[in-house]
């Protein structure tokens, strides 16, 4: 998809307008204006990043044969990935309380866009890992080293999560906000309005 | 020279400077802290978890805790020489602000217990202390985490 029909599709669903509204709710500009609610919330979705990533790296690390070889990898997936889903439902809510928080801004930010795209990759990971990587775990569920598509999978997994942590640690940082002077690329892949938007 | 004199002349270092003049370093480097910090989290919860009867419960505790440490302790110099590069940056604003000092007390007393009771009594078989011994490792980890997110708060 060119960036053409992406913001074609974007002015089909009005996303601006959705986070325009977002951020006029008493809510939002509660949270954005908060004192101590915004930073709490900040402080558990670094606790649930850490749970999240710190599980499943784990997990990766025993796929790549690099750690708890002695463990079957299904006894890492059904003992340890259930923690990792518990650190992804903090996360997912306190992440969602920080963009409602900010919706505007982080709607069109640069970061938070490149932090998406390398969820969605995690996500395909995942789906293609179960449905095909892990169908005949049977065979080397005791192996040291797990057959070349595990490995790649825990590599994607790990190269991916990483980079989610960093994208999303820099949407802290203004360089490519709306009211920066900004390239005509990156002015495509924030998608800017003409005006300064802060929200 | 006092303390404060101390953390004024790190602040100066060609280090120090360097970062804190940096419009990318200061971030760059706190993106290696964050991500060693998921790895940090991600061995000590399965040793800590395991100790409180959960994670992988099909492995003793000492067969977990020696396949977590190296992942431990790499996790562990790279936040120290991260974290130490951040401070060096900011030094004087550190000195100021409890968030830090609690921090720093906190990393002392988790790298303390972590390597001086918990991977000690995990080999030697924790029998009943072994739930406690979880409890104030994640106890004391958690603090050694909110307080350096509170840094960059307070």
């Amino acid at each position: 998809m060119n960036p053409g029909s992406l913001a074609s599709l974007a002015s089909v669903l009005d996303l601006d307008g959705v986070v325009e509204r977002l951020a006029a709710q008493p809510g939002s500009i509660a949270l954005h204006e908060s004192l101590y609610a915004y930073t709490l919330i900040e402080t558990a979705h670094v606790l649930g990043v850490t749970l999240f990533v710190g599980t499943i790296a784990m997990v990766d690390l025993r796929l790549l044969g690099l750690a708890f070889t002695r463990a079957p990898v299904s006894a890492m997936t059904a003992r340890i990935l259930p923690w990792t889903l518990a650190g992804f439902v903090l996360m997912i809510i306190t992440g969602a309380l920080l963009f409602y928080a900010i919706p505007v801004r982080s709607f069109h930010s640069l970061w938070f866009r490149a932090k998406l795209l390398l969820m969605t990759v995690a996500a395909i990971n995942i789906f293609v890992f179960h449905v095909r990587v892990e169908r005949d775990r049977a065979r080397w569920d005791r192996s040291v080293t797990p057959p070349m598509g595990a490995r790649i999978s825990a590599a994607i997994s790990l190269a991916a999560w990483a980079g989610v942590i960093v994208t999303g640690r820099m949407i802290a940082y203004n360089w490519f906000d709306c009211d920066k002077p900004q390239s005509s690329f990156v002015h495509v892949l924030t998608g800017c309005p003409a005006g300064p938007a802060e929200r | 020279m006092s303390l404060y004199h101390q953390f004024e002349a790190l602040e100066a270092t060609p280090i120090g400077d360097g970062i804190k003049t940096s419009v990318w370093l200061f971030p760059a480097i706190e993106a290696v802290h964050l991500l060693a910090l998921a790895v940090l989290g991600g061995a000590i919860l399965m040793l800590d978890l395991r100790l409180l009867g959960l994670g992988l419960t099909s492995h003793p505790a000492s067969s977990v805790e020696r396949e977590a440490r190296p992942w431990l302790i790499g996790a562990l110099v790279v936040m120290v020489i991260t974290g130490g590069l951040l401070g060096l940056s900011e030094a004087l604003k550190l000195y100021d602000k409890p968030a830090f000092w609690v921090k720093m007390v906190a990393l002392a007393f988790a790298l303390a217990f972590t390597f001086a009771v918990k991977a000690p009594l995990a080999h030697r078989g924790p029998g009943w202390a072994a739930r406690p011994l979880a409890a104030v490792s994640l106890a004391l980890w958690l603090t050694v985490a909110i307080a350096g997110r509170w840094i960059g708060f307070s």
